[in-house]
């Protein structure tokens, strides 16, 4: 196994880098000018956060790879993502429910991480919860609008929930690097933020009538990279494509 | 700049004695460098001009978000991509405040968006060019940013006081857009031979079509002489053009890179740069609708507006019931 702690900083930079890429696809076309803005805005929180993330994960490693190193040259099986935000955009709906459901374990991981005994993860994440907070504010909001809207956005603000589903017990499967990360006082249990996101999901999906899904089924291979979906691999085509093409360039 | 060919009222500019004693007393507000507020009288020409001058000028923030968008996914670095998202954002930013403006003179904004989306309301023509290269996110920054620059700072002063105010803060952010696609014209002119050769070919394709912004020479123009008169207008075309000109000029030679115009040429006696005119046949095409991406760019507006209506309407509908709920609690 690599470095635990490495592994956990590629985590939490994988998750905010694909996530803020899939975001930014959104760019120039969102339903109003105002989501336009927020989301551009959530975008750029999530690639200011992997600058931090995977800027940490590259002095962690001391091998001479930066964050860009690490973004944009690495293929899928070294991406440390969770498989939800590797999940194409969908709809609207579908992307804010994906946006809620991260933004549930992203706030209580990093709260967890604010008292982290690793310094620069607690500086981090005390620089994260602000932007996040603000996040979840907006995603749990638009649930709720579009859940308890018309008939035709509750519709697909089930469908979009049932779809993305199955990916979001991933965020609470601990493993052996979770084990080493809690053992050195570094990182809460993901297991353990599980109680919480359940109460959560309670509130919200209440008040956007909105019903959990009773299968708790849960795919995994996201966080350990063993096995992701397709879906990122044409991701990273795109984003690394010019790094790539051009390895010798400065940008 | 992001309006062009505005039409006013078609008339000839009327001396202040022909005026009625209202449009007299507004006249020579302007004249003294007064602000026109929304609640203030004004002439319908006036007030219809500058529907279409901001309007144009919204729709080209929202249209123009598109050619960089193209770009964003692709952006070579985390920095490169932070920077080019928060510069889209700003864009999305200045439509807003634009339409904000507009409403002020009792237009909605869905009035506004119903018009760019049919075509009937334009949006500059720049933004029907493609983006092709990385080098182009730092032409549009250094060039097309740079030209609108040109007219918005001077706009600053303009006498619809909505306007003027919504152009200070956009002025400022446009700056900061214009110095950071320079940074990446320089890093791309001074890098590898690739890296070069795209820098080149961006500036290129976007000299002409940058020089096109400004609008055809508007000295003889009945349009241009009352919007002046009105100061939403504060210098003609072929001013702002050759300021423009004079300015970049120096910056691409700075870089080591050349302005594909053979005529160009610092003129002693003058103090300006001599320049070759943009193919002004090739500009009324794009407005007519035959730019390469005018289709491709007006179909994404659609396709965004239509695939957001059931977000908008669930969203209002939601909004709806909470007034209700809170009307029947109280």
């Amino acid at each position: 196994m690599n470095d635990p702690l490495f592994e956990f900083c590629c985590r939490m930079g994988d998750n905010t880098l694909v996530l803020g890429h899939r975001v930014s696809e959104w760019c120039g076309v969102a339903p109003v000018i105002e989501e336009d803005i927020a989301l551009a805005n959530i975008a750029l929180d999530l690639i200011g956060q992997t600058q931090l993330w995977l800027g940490l994960a590259g002095e962690v490693e001391d091998a001479g790879r930066d964050a860009d190193a690490l973004a944009f040259h690495r293929d899928v099986w070294d991406f440390r993502n969770l498989l939800l935000v590797e999940q194409p955009n969908g709809d609207f709906g579908q992307t804010m429910m994906r946006q809620f459901l991260f933004d549930g374990w992203h706030l209580a991981m990093l709260k967890g991480l604010m008292t982290s005994s690793h310094d620069q993860i607690a500086a981090i994440a005390e620089k994260s919860v602000k932007e996040v907070t603000y996040h979840m504010e907006r995603s749990s909001d638009t649930v709720i609008g579009l859940g308890d809207g018309t008939e035709e956005s509750h519709k697909r603000m089930q469908d979009a929930l049932n779809v993305l589903w199955p990916y979001a017990g991933e965020m609470f499967v601990s493993d052996n690097v979770d084990a080493a990360m809690v053992e050195a006082g570094i990182a809460p249990d993901p297991a353990a933020l599980r109680a919480g996101f359940e109460a959560l999901l309670a509130d919200v999906l209440g008040a956007a009538t909105l019903v959990r899904p009773e299968d708790d089924f849960a795919h995994k291979g996201g966080k350990n990279g063993v096995r992701h979906s397709e879906h990122l691999g044409h991701m990273l085509t795109n984003m690394q494509w010019l790094q790539r093409a051009y390895p010798d360039a400065t940008w | 700049m992001y309006a062009q060919m505005i039409k006013s009222t078609g008339q000839g500019v009327k001396s202040l004695d022909e005026m009625e004693p209202e449009e007299r007393a507004f006249q020579e507000r302007i004249n003294a460098g007064g602000k026109i507020e929304p609640k203030d009288w004004m002439p319908e020409g006036y007030r219809k001009n500058l529907i279409r001058q901001i309007g144009q000028h919204a729709h080209s923030e929202i249209v123009g978000q598109l050619p960089e968008g193209n770009w964003i996914t692709r952006a070579p670095t985390l920095e490169r991509k932070a920077i080019l998202l928060a510069k889209v954002q700003d864009e999305a930013g200045h439509g807003l405040y634009l339409y904000c403006a507009a409403e002020t003179l009792g237009v909605t904004r869905d009035q506004m968006t119903r018009d760019l989306l049919s075509g009937k309301m334009k949006y500059s023509s720049i933004f029907n060019y493609p983006t092709l290269t990385w080098a182009d996110m730092g032409a549009v920054g250094w060039l097309v940013d740079g030209a609108a620059i040109m007219n918005q700072v001077p706009l600053q002063r303009t006498s619809y006081g909505p306007y003027a105010r919504a152009m200070v803060r956009i002025c400022k952010e446009e700056s900061f857009h214009q110095r950071q696609g320079f940074d990446i014209m320089m890093k791309m002119a001074n890098g590898t031979p690739a890296q070069h050769k795209m820098a080149q070919d961006a500036l290129n394709r976007f000299w002409y079509p940058s020089l096109m912004m400004f609008g055809p020479s508007d000295a003889e123009s009945v349009h241009s002489a009352q919007s002046m008169a009105w100061k939403i207008k504060m210098n003609s075309n072929d001013e702002l053009r050759q300021k423009f000109v004079d300015l970049t000029a120096p910056q691409a030679e700075y870089l080591g890179l050349t302005i594909p115009d053979d005529k160009l040429k610092f003129n002693e006696e003058t103090g300006h740069y001599d320049f070759s005119e943009p193919d002004w046949d090739e500009f009324f095409d794009v407005l007519r609708g035959n730019g390469p991406c005018n289709t491709e760019r007006l179909a994404a507006r659609n396709k965004a507006w239509e695939d957001g209506r059931w977000v908008r309407e669930g969203l209002l509908a939601h909004a709806e019931k909470k007034r209700s709920a809170k009307m029947a609690a109280e």
